[in-house]
Parts: C-alpha cells; sequence; structure tokens
C-alpha cells in the first residue's frame, strides 16, 4: 500500500506546516523570558515540546483517519494536532492562552482538544490509552463507523495504563490502534536505560495482537503499516500496535540544554531530517516537482503566520472565565 | 396508594432498578466494572441486570481500574452514557490519573467542547474489620477536586433518585454509596437505609441536602450512614429536652451550603458528623461554610464527630473506637452545651 500523488501532497504539506509551526513557536518563545530564563514570561507561557522531526509518524498515520476518527495524543501533541485537522488558529491561539483558544485558554499546549475532530490530549504519560480504547469501545458498542487512535512515546510503553489498556482493547477486540513514537528519550533516559525490550512491537505479542516496528522515521513506510493496521480495525478485525523509529530534533522541552544526548548525536539526526528526504524523494519519484514543493512550502508558511497573527492578535481571556466550563 | 407502591427497597436494589429503567429507555448507557456481571456487583447494585441487557452492555472488566475507567472516559466523550464500578473507593490510587485528570478535568480542558458523562460509582466506609485498605469513606478527597460531583445517599429513596439524575447528567458524577447501607446479606446493615421506593422512575436534583429532622436547638449536618447515627442521637437528645435538626448532604459537590447555613441560623449550634478523616475534610469545610458567612449565628463553637487521622485498624475493638457514633455526637452537643 503505497499513498497516492495526493496523498503525498497532504502528507508532505501537514509535515511542512507542522515544522513551521513548531520552528515560529521557538522563535517566539523565548521573547520576555531572557536573560534569566522565565518559563512563565513572554507571549508562551509554560512548557512547550516541540516535535520538529516527528512528523512523519502524524501524517503517515492521519493520512488514513478523517474527521469522525479519534485520536488522543502526547504531551507533545502539535503534529499529531495538525495533521489529524485540529483549527490551526485556534490552536495557536491556545498555546498562546488567548480567549479564541480551542478552549480559551484553560488547556494550554498540553492539553488541546478539537471536538469537531475528535481530538483530544493529556499531559500524563499513557494515559490517553484508556479514553481511545473507550472511544473505541463507544463505536463497537453503537456499531458506528471509525477507529481510535492512541499516540505515545516509547516511555509510555513502561506504564501500567499502557498495558492496562492494551489488554482491554484485544480482549474486547476493538477498532483501535496504538501508535508508539520511539523517539528514544523519555526526557533525558535512554530507551535502553528504561526497558529490556528493544522492539516494544514484540509487546504486542503479550495481547494476541499484531505488531510491527517501522525503521528509519520513513512517512511511506508508516503509511503502509498505519494502512493495514487501521484497514484491520475498520474491517471489525481488532488492535494492532506498531511501534516507529523517529527522531527528536529538540530537545525535550524548549530550555532543555540536552546534556545527557552523546556527542554528534545531534548532527547524525538533522542529517536524516526527514522533510528534505521526502522532498527529494517526490521530486525523484515524479509525484511532484519543485515548484510544487515549493507552492506547498510557501502556502504552509502563510498559512502558519496567519495562525500566529491570529493568536498574537487575539484578546487575552477575561481572568473570571477561569471560573467557567467546569461542568457541562 | 396501590400495594407495590408501598414497597421498601434496599439501596443495592433502589440502585440497580434505577440503571434498569436508564437502560430501558437510553440505549447509550451501560455498565462496566469488576464482577458487575454475573455477581451481580460485590455490593448488589448490579443485580439482574445482566439477565435483562446481556454481557455487551453488562461488561464484566478485568481488575484494571486505570484502563476501563479511562475507557469510560472516552466512551463518554463519543457519545455514550457509561456507569462504570470502583469496587471500593480505597481502590482509587490505582486509577485516579484516569478520574481527576481525565474525567474531571477534560470539560475544563475543552473550553466545555467536550461532555463526560459518565457515572463513577464505588463503596466506602467500614466497620467491618477489612482493614485499612477496604475500609476508608474518602469522601473529601474526591469532593476537593474540582470538575467532579460527588453525591451520597443514605438511603434507598434518595438513592434511586440519584442514580437517574446522574446517569442523565452531562458532567461526571462520583456516586459514593455507603457499605452498610446496601442492604447486603453479608454486611450489617441500617434497617433506616431501606425504605419506600416507587416503582416509576425519578430524579433527586443533585447538590441538594435535605433537613431529615427538623429541630430547633441544635443542626447535625451528616452524609450516608452518619446520617443515621445523627437522627439516632437526635433522638436521645430528645429525651434530655434537646430538639436537634438533622441535615442530610445528600450532594457533596456542590455542595448546598444554603440549606445548611439556613439551619445553623435557626439553631445557632453545628456538629458535623463525617466518617472520613477529620483534617482536611468535610467536616472542617461545612464549619468554614458557616462561620465565613456569618459567624454571629453561633451560640457555641462547633463540633466535629469524624474519624480520627489513623488509617483503619483491623482489630474490631480499635476500629469502633475511633468510627463516629451516637454517644460521640450526645457527647459532642454536652460538650458544647458546657463550654
Amino acid at each position: 500500500m503505497a499513498p497516492t500523488r495526493d496523498e503525498q501532497h497532504w502528507m508532505y504539506r501537514n509535515m511542512v506546516t507542522s515544522r513551521k509551526f513548531e520552528e515560529t513557536i521557538a522563535s517566539i518563545y523565548f521573547e520576555g523570558k531572557t536573560p534569566v530564563f522565565s518559563m512563565a514570561d513572554g507571549p508562551i507561557p509554560g512548557e512547550m515540546h516541540l516535535s520538529d522531526g516527528q512528523e512523519p509518524v502524524a501524517v503517515g498515520v492521519c493520512a488514513h483517519l478523517n474527521a469522525d476518527d479519534i485520536v488522543t495524543a502526547t504531551h507533545r501533541p502539535h503534529h499529531q494536532a495538525i495533521a489529524k485537522g485540529v483549527d490551526l488558529d485556534k490552536m495557536a491561539a491556545e498555546i498562546f492562552g488567548k480567549a479564541t483558544g480551542l478552549s480559551g485558554g484553560r488547556g494550554g499546549h498540553m492539553h488541546l482538544f478539537d471536538a469537531d475532530v475528535n481530538f483530544a490530549c493529556s499531559g500524563i504519560i499513557a494515559q490517553g490509552m484508556g479514553p481511545a480504547v473507550g472511544a473505541a469501545l463507544s463505536r463497537k458498542m453503537q456499531n458506528k463507523p471509525g477507529v481510535a487512535v492512541a499516540f505515545l512515546g516509547e516511555g509510555a510503553v513502561n506504564q501500567g495504563a499502557w498495558h492496562e489498556a492494551m489488554n482491554l482493547a484485544a480482549t474486547w477486540n476493538l477498532p483501535f490502534v496504538c501508535i508508539i513514537e520511539d523517539n528514544d528519550w523519555g526526557i533525558s533516559v535512554s530507551k535502553e536505560d528504561s526497558t529490556a525490550i528493544a522492539n516494544n512491537a514484540d509487546r504486542a505479542a503479550a495481547y494476541g495482537i499484531p505488531g510491527k516496528r517501522v525503521a528509519d522515521n520513513d512517512p511511506y513506510a508508516i503509511y503502509e503499516a498505519a494502512g493495514e493496521a487501521i484497514a484491520r480495525a475498520r474491517a471489525g478485525e481488532g488492535p494492532s500496535l506498531i511501534e516507529i523509529e523517529t527522531y527528536r530534533l529538540a530537545g525535550h522541552f524548549m530550555g532543555d540544554a540536552e546534556g545527557y544526548r552523546p556527542e554528534g548525536e545531534k548532527d547524525a539526526l538533522f542529517a536524516k531530517d526527514p522533510i528534505p528526504k521526502m522532498r527529494g524523494k517526490m521530486i525523484a519519484d515524479g509525484v511532484a516537482t519543485e515548484a510544487e514543493l515549493d507552492a506547498i512550502e510557501a502556502e504552509s508558511a502563510a498559512r502558519v503566520k496567519a495562525a500566529i497573527k491570529f493568536a498574537r492578535e487575539s484578546a487575552d481571556p477575561a481572568p473570571e472565565d477561569a471560573l467557567t466550563a467546569v461542568f457541562a | 396508594m396501590t400495594k407495590s407502591n408501598e414497597r421498601k427497597l434496599t439501596i443495592a436494589r433502589a440502585m440497580a432498578e434505577a440503571v434498569q429503567q436508564e437502560m430501558q429507555v437510553d440505549p447509550s448507557v451501560f455498565v462496566m466494572g469488576e464482577d458487575i456481571g454475573a455477581l451481580g456487583g460485590v455490593y448488589g447494585n448490579t443485580r439482574g441486570l445482566l439477565e435483562e441487557f446481556g454481557p455487551e452492555r453488562i461488561r464484566d472488566t478485568p481488575i484494571s481500574e486505570t484502563a476501563f475507567i479511562g475507557a469510560a472516559v472516552g466512551a463518554a466523550q463519543d457519545g455514550m452514557r457509561p456507569v462504570a464500578e470502583l469496587m471500593f473507593v480505597d481502590f482509587f490510587g490505582v486509577c485516579f490519573d484516569a478520574i481527576y485528570n481525565l474525567m474531571a478535568k477534560n470539560t475544563y480542558f475543552s473550553g466545555g467542547n467536550v461532555k463526560v458523562p459518565m457515572v463513577l460509582m464505588t463503596s466506602t466506609g467500614g466497620g467491618y474489620s477489612d482493614g485499612g485498605q477496604h475500609s476508608q469513606c474518602l469522601y473529601g478527597t474526591f469532593a476537593h477536586l474540582p470538575g467532579m460531583k460527588v453525591v451520597c445517599p443514605s438511603n434507598a429513596y434518595d438513592a434511586k433518585g440519584l442514580m437517574t439524575a446522574a446517569m442523565r447528567d452531562d458532567s461526571p458524577v462520583v456516586y459514593m454509596y455507603h457499605k452498610s447501607l446496601q442492604g447486603m446479606g453479608w454486611l450489617a446493615t441500617e434497617p433506616g437505609a431501606t425504605v419506600h421506593v416507587p416503582e416509576e422512575s425519578y430524579t433527586l436534583e443533585i447538590g441538594k441536602a435535605k433537613v431529615a429532622r427538623q429541630g430547633e436547638d441544635v443542626t447535625i449536618v451528616s452524609l450516608g450512614l452518619g446520617v443515621h447515627n445523627a437522627i439516632k442521637a437526635a433522638e436521645q437528645l430528645e429525651g434530655q429536652g434537646v430538639s436537634a435538626e438533622v441535615i442530610d448532604l445528600v450532594s457533596l459537590v456542590p455542595l448546598d451550603r444554603d440549606t445548611i447555613r439556613a439551619s445553623v441560623a435557626k439553631t445557632g449550634r453545628l456538629i458535623v458528623v463525617d466518617e472520613d478523616y477529620m483534617s482536611y475534610g468535610v467536616s472542617g469545610e461545612i464549619i468554614a461554610s458557616v462561620t465565613e458567612h456569618d459567624i454571629s449565628v453561633l451560640k457555641a463553637a462547633p463540633k466535629r464527630v469524624a474519624y480520627p487521622d489513623v488509617p483503619i485498624p483491623f482489630a474490631r475493638v480499635m476500629e469502633q473506637f475511633c468510627l463516629p457514633n451516637v454517644d460521640k455526637i450526645v457527647t459532642a452537643f454536652d460538650s458544647m452545651k458546657a463550654a
């Protein structure tokens, strides 16, 4: 299963939009926070987890999803949100803590919710699993179409919530796909220092479901593996587990000095940046021309610029609105 | 009144009937939890439901509270109305993220765009030597954290109406039922909890306290099993010529402060009876709700009859020593008079 020309254009567009969004956020984030780093200051307060390098995972999976399908994302959610179709203006405004944000500034960058496209996040490791499995259960019980996909980092696989929910999804044969983004680092602790298993997809055997590892952050291979798993889920054949080798080009959070990285690792990762790689492949394959990809990049840049402008120019929430929306 | 309209039910039966009736009219309601199927729930509150609705809607789970309570959140957000059972409230520690970070916060995080209409029902209380991991109440723990409504019935009539209201609420409701009120054969049950329950479906307003007994001299505020102790204490006090009013909180969140304040404004005295730990809990909240509003209504310092700040001991004499009881309530009033 290979992505069509249109799907490749869509994937490239969303990868580029995500990267440009992150680059813009990164360029703004330190405003007002220096010379002494103060996380609370500036137009984007709080922690910031960038997903540079992990874009192929989001687009390779979400290329198979529509707005009705469910995604639960991680604390590093921007690439997943963009690929799932979350409103970019409202998402940017939420990250800036503005009244026009997805939740009017109540959630922030780790808690993005867009009910229109069935997208949700949790800032707590592995805790998107239960809600995704529950949404899959809901679809099955209601005999309604749709699959639920939980994105997690490889560190989440060591959490009890992950194991419990995989067991539930498998036992109940739910339309669920678990996507592990293996970027090799849980904050500063490496995967090999966290688990004795090299390939988390092998854990699928413990639940009697298919497991597959995709190497090299390759959007085409991700597309293929996710396509099979999602088709399986849609056909009522139950859940799957996919672990994807990906790369975190940034630190765990902005301000992370990354002293834990081995010498030279970052240079090697940048040399494997998936966006120029995909660009080169699309041109070599004759799927797109330089001019078409330039146009996609320009449109994405304009789209991001407009979203950031919208966010910057939006009003702060009324402080007393903090007291509303506690209950439905 | 027809004969059938005089029937009395236990809380367990009343809860099961509420769920049954709501499941008959609302296909989005389903029940999920440990041993809620063929066993009918350890505390009987799902008895008979499997036979009528089958294992798809009366869904036994593995012992995986984190997963199935998290799944209830996801199903609720996707249009279902799950009722999930946490068998003992003491087990919250293995699944609290699903409760207070997901169930309770997702509506807020979405600015009100995502609803989490689920019921988390859980048993509370001890008194039968089940030890410190199976006997707690933890009312204050749940009521303290925003985003979840918290209710606790003291009798079967309220139990049915509260359960129906909870299933229909668009917000998550934590439904805490006391084991000693359930009417289970293997647990001593307070007879006062088994009362007349109408056959038809009805709701009780969440967030509304009840005056369980009228009085003039002292207000005794409690919930769950404590209401029955408070009523018995009020009867003893009546023998001494003291007229005690008993307030049944029914709901902890929202808390009906108006009803409490109105009663204390009338009586001038306040005793709070709480089987949960004394410190940082419901008893302090009730007293603060009165005193911060208008301390001048008080003729005496308020008193608390609550569980001391120790884990629940196993030995019967030790546990009974710690539990609130009628004598402690009467003594609290006596010390209030003496002060």
